[in-house]
């Protein structure tokens, strides 16, 4: 072992016990277990939200993409920010609603405001479907990290399985809380390490920062700005709209609002949460200079574009401070992510089946639920090849199918019926379907569209098709009941 | 929502505008190249546009919130 894995280990137990701390002295009932008891302040709220931010997708996704791609990077810079400016409007009011009704998850939302079991059950499960690519993602990035720290002694199958094993534990000992103090931590680790490596490496490197960029435009050019097709301005439109809508809709960034103690909260969070993003720019920076200096990696292995970097730039004790930090981005949401999809099948799949079943039981069905979601996302991680900012799309595909619904529910009068509500999901879930599991595009399917249109993102088509079908079955639904009501008086 | 909340849309119509009317890499704005530069100033006005609109809403004041 060297010292750069010892290192990681170090911060892994570490991060292990502060979650043990972090639980005592408090009771698990499922609300402690997964709200926290609603008790969390500007501080936490914002860390837990900001424990979104800061993945693995950011620490090794957003270096990896711009190492692989360029411009394109930059949506995951733009998305974030508008996705605050939504918040400040939409948060508060899901917020009031779940407290005053006791809500826990993010189905419970759906169902009660649309009175309907049926949709909170389709909810918890498109939640769960759009967790495994998250889940994975966390998973993907530790691999890469004790891969690369181990300097290729670990493989592939062994660095996963023992990163599902330890994100497992995690979620097992600690919950809601022990996720937000290790946020803490995490978050420190992680603006300390990027701004180093993202002033450090171009001026190393290339002399400053401008010549960084000059030479990388230099040495790929037109790499700087979006390309004419394939991600192209289209594509960056589409998918910063895509992300922005489904920043919040994802189960766990939904449960983690509910966890603040005020409205507030979120407001304040508006403001400070876009300058919380500049932190990527850095990692930008770490991208593009590991171009000139590692380049030849493709495909899935732009993931390694950070640690590649740092293991040619750094002695292997500094590695060890990189890998772990990057292993706390992946525990973190990693840890949340499982804890939700476990959650969410036990309390709003399994329970809303059987009406007589206990809270005491739901938790402790979640509880079991932990190490099979672990299995499954370790089986994808280690049979799949995708780059990481490739599977979060995806999961963004899913999750903001339920916008529409969102916003229409959160009308004074709800335009929306809960038949137009279901029947928009389904719809745009299943067109998300059909595009992943065929690999078809919108070029292929429709060659006779004008050019730019066909690098539309497929996830905002999917939510196209889900808005008319909304609007269309709502109309139906409501009309008929109008018609019925009219009939029996 | 006040009507100060239609600032909100600013962000939006900001953030994309730059892409679409100018999608080069040049001029280089402080060392970045101009698509990273455009974004990184739309994000700082997205913060100061949300603190006006924070600062103005009437909420805020029902609610006695402090900023």
């Amino acid at each position: 072992m060297n010292i750069a894995l010892i290192l990681i280990a170090l911060t892994t137990i570490a991060a292990l016990g502060i979650g043990i701390v972090a639980r005592s002295n408090q009771t698990m009932s499922l609300e402690q277990w997964t709200v926290g008891g609603r008790k969390f302040g500007v501080a936490l709220v914002f860390l837990l939200m900001a424990g979104e931010i800061y993945t693995t997708f950011t620490f090794l996704g957003a270096s990896g993409y711009a190492y692989g791609l360029g411009a394109p990077a930059y949506y995951i810079l733009a998305y974030g920010t508008l996705a605050y400016v939504l918040s400040y409007f939409i948060l508060p009011i899901i917020w009031t609603y779940a407290r005053r009704h006791g809500l826990v998850s993010q189905p419970d939302f759906f169902a009660r405001k649309y009175d309907s079991p049926a949709l909170g059950i389709l909810v918890a499960l498109v939640g769960v479907v759009a967790l495994v690519p998250y889940l994975v993602l966390q998973l993907t990035g530790l691999g890469v990290i004790v891969q690369v720290a181990s300097f290729g002694g670990v493989s592939k199958t062994v660095a996963v399985i023992t990163g599902a094993v330890v994100v497992a534990l995690y979620v097992m000992v600690s919950g809601v809380r022990g996720s937000a103090w290790t946020a803490i931590v995490k978050d420190v680790a992680i603006i300390i390490v990027a701004v180093f490596l993202g002033l450090y490496l171009p001026v190393h490197y290339s002399g400053g920062m401008g010549q960084m960029f000059a030479a990388v435009d230099h040495a790929k050019p037109g790499f700087l700005a979006f390309p004419a097709h394939g991600q192209s301005v289209t594509w960056f439109v589409s998918t910063v709209l895509l992300t922005a809508c489904g920043f919040f809709m994802w189960p766990h960034s939904f449960g983690a609002s509910y966890t603040a103690k005020n409205a507030a909260v979120f407001r304040k969070n508006a403001i400070v949460l876009p300058l919380y993003q500049l932190v990527l720019l850095f990692i930008f920076f770490v991208g593009f200079t590991a171009m000139l200096v590692v380049p030849g990696l493709k495909g899935a292995a732009t993931n390694m574009a950070l640690l590649k970097i740092t293991v040619a730039a750094f002695p292997p004790w500094f590695v060890g401070v990189v890998g772990a930090t990057g292993v706390l981005t992946a525990l973190v949401p990693g840890s949340l992510i499982m804890m939700s999809a476990a959650t969410l099948f036990a309390r709003n799949v399994v329970a809303a089946f059987s009406p007589g079943m206990s809270e005491d039981d739901t938790v402790k069905l979640a509880r079991l639920l932990v190490p099979v979601i672990a299995i499954i996302g370790a089986y994808f991680t280690i049979s799949g090849n995708d780059t990481i900012v490739a599977l979060l799309l995806m999961g963004y595909s899913f999750v903001t199918q339920f916008f529409p619904a969102l916003i229409c529910s959160l009308a004074p009068r709800n335009p929306a019926t809960k038949e137009g509500a279901f029947a928009g999901i389904a719809v745009g879930v299943a067109t998300v379907v059909y595009f992943t599991l065929t690999k078809q595009t919108l070029a292929k399917l429709l060659p006779a569209l004008p050019g730019a249109w066909k690098d539309l993102n497929i996830g905002i088509v999917a939510l196209g098709l889900n808005v008319i079908v909304l609007v269309a079955v709502s109309a139906l639904t409501a009309r008929s009941r109008a018609l019925a009501g009219r009939a029996a008086e | 929502m006040s009507k100060l909340g239609l600032l909100a849309i600013l962000p939006f119509i900001g953030m994309f505008l730059g892409p679409i009317l100018h999608n080069e890499p040049t001029p280089f704005i402080l060392g970045l190249p101009f698509e990273l530069a455009w974004i990184v100033g739309w994000i700082l006005i997205t913060s100061a546009v949300m603190l006006v609109i924070y600062w103005f809403d009437p909420v805020r004041n029902e609610t006695g919130d402090t900023p």
